[in-house]
């Protein structure tokens, strides 16, 4: 078990919490996406730390690459990077409720964690295991496709829905301005 | 020299990552940001998953996040599609006015 390297844990944290209150309480949609993105660079810094390579991999390559560009992509297309006012219209009550639940929960989990006794004993992945069966990639792919076969093909089958329902979704309806689009599609298919 | 982090601090921060992504679905009425705030969430207990995998010398936790962060795409793609569905009916992204049901 190896320690995790204090000065670097801490910066990536700090840069994350801070980036996460920015992302929840900007006005502007694309500005909460940009600090959104600095969130999940953190995030991957933190799983690097943590000997999770693939993980911090994946997190900039899906995360801040692939499903932030969505989320840029649907603010633009929306048009709504005006600032939005839709915090200020949340009863100040609520919004004092719901911050301070959520202090509590924080100061509970804190306890809870700091608290909790020693763990089961240690399992067979320690960091000089990894590294002996040629680093955590490896280690990862090998039980991928042995002991974990059957959930890594229904992830496939539950992208395709993904997919299909996405496409569903955004799709046109036939029946809307189905008129003022005949002569186009006449044209389209002829 | 400062000591080195507990497994503890970290879960702590994840905890905190999460109830900021809370605070957000609860405050904001912008249906965007609200899908911000639950990939918030989703990122906090990714990386609860690894914490605990790095505590116990364990593979299940990563794997487990392989998979969250492949439901997530999908979710998100989704969702996505859904605001913009909203968005074509009712030219609006804003909760307080997407009273479909009610009138």
């Amino acid at each position: 078990m190896n320690a995790i390297s204090p000065v670097a844990f801490y910066a990536f944290a700090g840069l994350a919490l801070a980036f996460a209150l920015l992302t929840v309480l900007k006005k502007n949609p694309v500005a909460s996406a940009f600090s959104l993105v600095m969130v999940f660079f953190s995030f991957a810094g933190i799983y690097a730390l943590l000997g999770a390579h693939l993980v911090a991999t994946l997190q900039v390559l899906v995360y801040a690459g692939a499903i932030m560009v969505l989320f840029v992509f649907v603010v633009m297309l929306l048009n709504s990077d005006a600032p939005s006012f839709d915090l200020r219209r949340t009863p100040l009550l609520f919004r004092v409720a719901a911050a301070v639940v959520s202090l509590a929960f924080v100061v509970l989990f804190v306890r809870v964690f700091k608290n909790t006794g020693s763990f089961a004993p240690a399992g067979a992945f320690t960091r000089e295991a990894i590294d002996a069966a040629g680093g955590n990639t490896q280690v990862i792919a090998e039980l991928m496709f042995s002991e974990y076969t059957l959930p890594f093909e229904l992830t496939s089958v539950l992208l395709l829905a993904g997919i299909v329902g996405a496409v569903a979704l955004a799709k046109r309806h036939a029946g809307v301005k189905a008129d003022e689009r005949k002569g186009s599609a006449n044209v389209a298919s002829g | 020299m400062l000591p080195a982090v507990e497994p503890w601090v970290v879960l702590s921060f994840s905890s905190a990552i999460f109830f900021i992504g809370l605070f957000g679905v609860l405050v904001r009425r912008n249906l965007l940001i609200i899908l911000m705030s639950i990939e918030l969430m989703l990122n906090a207990v990714n990386l609860t998953y690894v914490t605990f995998s790095h505590q116990l010398a364990s593979m299940v936790g990563q794997m487990s996040v392989f998979f969250i962060i492949t439901v997530a795409a999908a979710e998100s793609a989704v969702g996505l599609g859904l605001v913009i569905a909203l968005y074509r009916t009712l030219k609006t992204v804003d909760t307080d006015e997407i009273t479909l049901l009610k009138d």
